[in-house]
């Protein structure tokens, strides 16, 4: 331990070694304290009551009731609007993942593969502006390119190749890829950066072709990276509200608009609760993967 | 293959990936850009150029309304930063320098989830909490729901600051019969202090630009600039909204540079 002191040191003796270190994981404990308690009142306990809810009833002003416990939040999630809306969703986050992780792996590799340290830091931070830069704005600037009058739509229209997409499924698409993009190039970049690069070399050395060096050493070591991005590209994605939002329309509703509405106009707190705890459930599933298979980059 | 062959192949892979970087760099940078230049247009139509002009600028000033909601949105920065400072930096020191205490491995899961939960749902889990627990919404309910997912962003920075920290330093110290608080205050804290900074700053830079969940935790009269703009947007696009929306991304850029560059420093 680091923050062993002098007394500890001494002890030689199990029985003292083992008073140190039930001294030591002791303080731990308390050091942790102050932040876990807020965790569990302020994240832990709201996340339970999302599933209290959705078995909740409804007064007939659309008040939520603790009481006539039901399953209707729960079985709404099959009725063929929902169906439509959430594999919409599914679909979307997928699209966007798979998209992000293409784009990304390369962008990583690039950066990664840059033979100067100070080169390689200066491009990451370019890279992390943006990632931690204000969202709603930069989902703005694409409501500006978009729109009639807007430069993206000026060049499709001058090209020939698209028109207005604003309010469509694009528009949302190229907004999602634009805002969670940099969720991937982070922990790609971490694991791309981590290879030995003598491995692949070995490998070219015994006669494998760049493709098959890159699909057997390089592919198979940055996986961590490649699970922790796709985790950070496809949750937030699947909830995403801002996005559709402002660059959507009636026909793009995703599931997290969605569930805004049912805490607004539609007033069915138990049925958005549902909603939002069957997103829970995929984000603890993925969150069961990360710690599992290693994928800690960040 | 030649050694030519394979030279010439791997230089036009670059190539293609150097083409394929730029491209990015491009399309994360130019929508924002262009927010930014047309911020300055005299035209009272957003897309057009109107030749360069202050006035959204001037109006904005002058708007009481925005004006309040600025207020709210620092004052709740201010102290939703200062308070999860404090506890991401404490549950960081608890992970990274204990190794083994009871429930370590779930505290370590429950920092890793407010990173990647979607904002609607952490904000439906609040506003359901707080109805519940009988919290009125206003301005101490945003700050603890921004507490809430700040704890985790500061606590990353830190433990990225501990892992590269040289332990032998604290072990010194302690050998020359520092107590456990002089070797802290003394020689922990200084050396993780670029870490402290950096994830305060990118704490404050997250709570100032939070719209969903803000926007549902909120009460009357303690609407945030941010989700007071997003109100905005949603009706139409006017170039006063350029002006805001210029202001509130070059301040959260400039508090990212600053934070990167501060965790940078302590490094080399």
């Amino acid at each position: 331990m680091t923050l062993s002191n002098s007394t500890e040191e001494v002890a030689v003796n199990p029985k003292l070694e083992r008073a140190a270190q039930r001294r030591q994981s002791w303080r731990g404990f308390l050091t942790a304290v102050p932040a876990y308690a807020y965790l569990i009142f302020f994240f832990v306990l709201p996340l339970f009551i999302v599933f209290v809810f959705s078995f909740a009833s409804r007064s007939r002003t659309g008040r939520p009731e603790l009481e006539n416990w039901n399953v209707d939040g729960w079985t709404g999630l099959t009725d063929p609007v929902v169906r439509t809306i959430v594999g919409r969703s599914l679909w979307i986050a997928t699209l966007n993942t798979v998209f992000c992780l293409v784009i990304g792996y390369a962008f990583a590799y690039w950066i990664a593969t840059r033979p100067k340290q100070s080169t390689r830091t200066i491009l990451l931070i370019l890279v992390l502006i943006p990632f931690w830069s204000n969202f709603l704005v930069r989902t703005y600037a694409w409501r500006m390119l978009l729109d009639s009058d807007g430069y993206i739509t000026q060049l499709g229209e001058m090209t020939g190749l698209w028109g207005r997409m604003l309010f469509t499924e694009p528009a949302v698409f190229l907004g999602l890829l634009y805002g969670y993009l940099p969720f991937m190039v982070l922990p790609l970049y971490a694991a791309i950066e981590r290879i030995d690069w003598s491995l692949v070399e070995a490998g070219r050395d015994l006669y494998a072709s760049g493709t098959k060096a890159f699909l057997k050493i390089t592919l198979p070591l940055s996986k961590p990276g490649i699970i922790a991005g796709s985790i950070l590209v496809f949750i937030p994605s699947l909830g995403a509200y801002v996005t559709p939002d402002i660059l959507g329309g009636a026909k793009t509703t995703l599931l997290g608009n969605y569930i805004v509405t049912q805490f607004g106009a539609a007033r069915n707190w138990p049925f958005g609760s549902a909603l939002s705890g069957a997103i829970l459930i995929v984000m603890l599933g993925a969150t069961i993967i990360y710690f599992r298979t290693g994928a800690r980059t960040i | 293959m030649t050694v030519q062959q394979a030279g010439a192949r791997r230089s036009r892979m670059d190539r293609w990936l150097s083409f394929n970087g730029w491209f990015v760099f491009a399309f994360l940078y130019l929508p924002i850009l262009v927010v930014i230049v047309f911020s300055f247009s005299g035209a009272g139509n957003v897309g057009v150029w109107g030749g360069f002009s202050l006035r959204w600028y001037e109006r904005m000033a002058g708007n009481e309304q925005l004006l309040a909601t600025l207020r709210n949105t620092l004052w709740v920065a201010l102290w939703s930063t200062i308070i999860a400072t404090v506890l991401g930096t404490a549950a960081a020191l608890a992970i990274d320098r204990y190794k083994r205490w009871v429930g370590r491995g779930t505290f370590d899961a429950v920092l890793y989830l407010p990173v990647i939960i979607p904002d609607v749902t952490m904000a439906v889990m609040l506003l359901l909490w707080f109805t519940q627990i009988g919290l009125p919404l206003g301005r101490p309910s945003i700050i603890l729901a921004h507490i809430a997912f700040n704890i985790s962003f500061v606590a990353i920075v830190v433990r990225a600051r501990l892992a590269h920290m040289d332990p032998s330093m604290e072990e010194a110290a302690a050998d020359l019969y520092a107590t456990r608080w002089q070797t802290f205050r003394r020689v922990t804290l200084p050396l993780i202090m670029p870490g402290v900074l950096g994830g305060a700053l990118l704490a404050l830079t997250l709570s100032l630009d939070d719209v969903v969940i803000t926007s549902f935790v909120q009460g009357p009269g303690s609407t945030t600039l941010p989700v007071h703009v997003f109100g905005l947007i949603r009706r139409s696009v006017t170039p006063e909204i350029n002006a805001v929306s210029t202001l509130m991304v070059v301040a959260s850029m400039i508090l990212v540079f600053a934070s990167l560059a501060i965790q940078r420093r302590g490094d080399n």
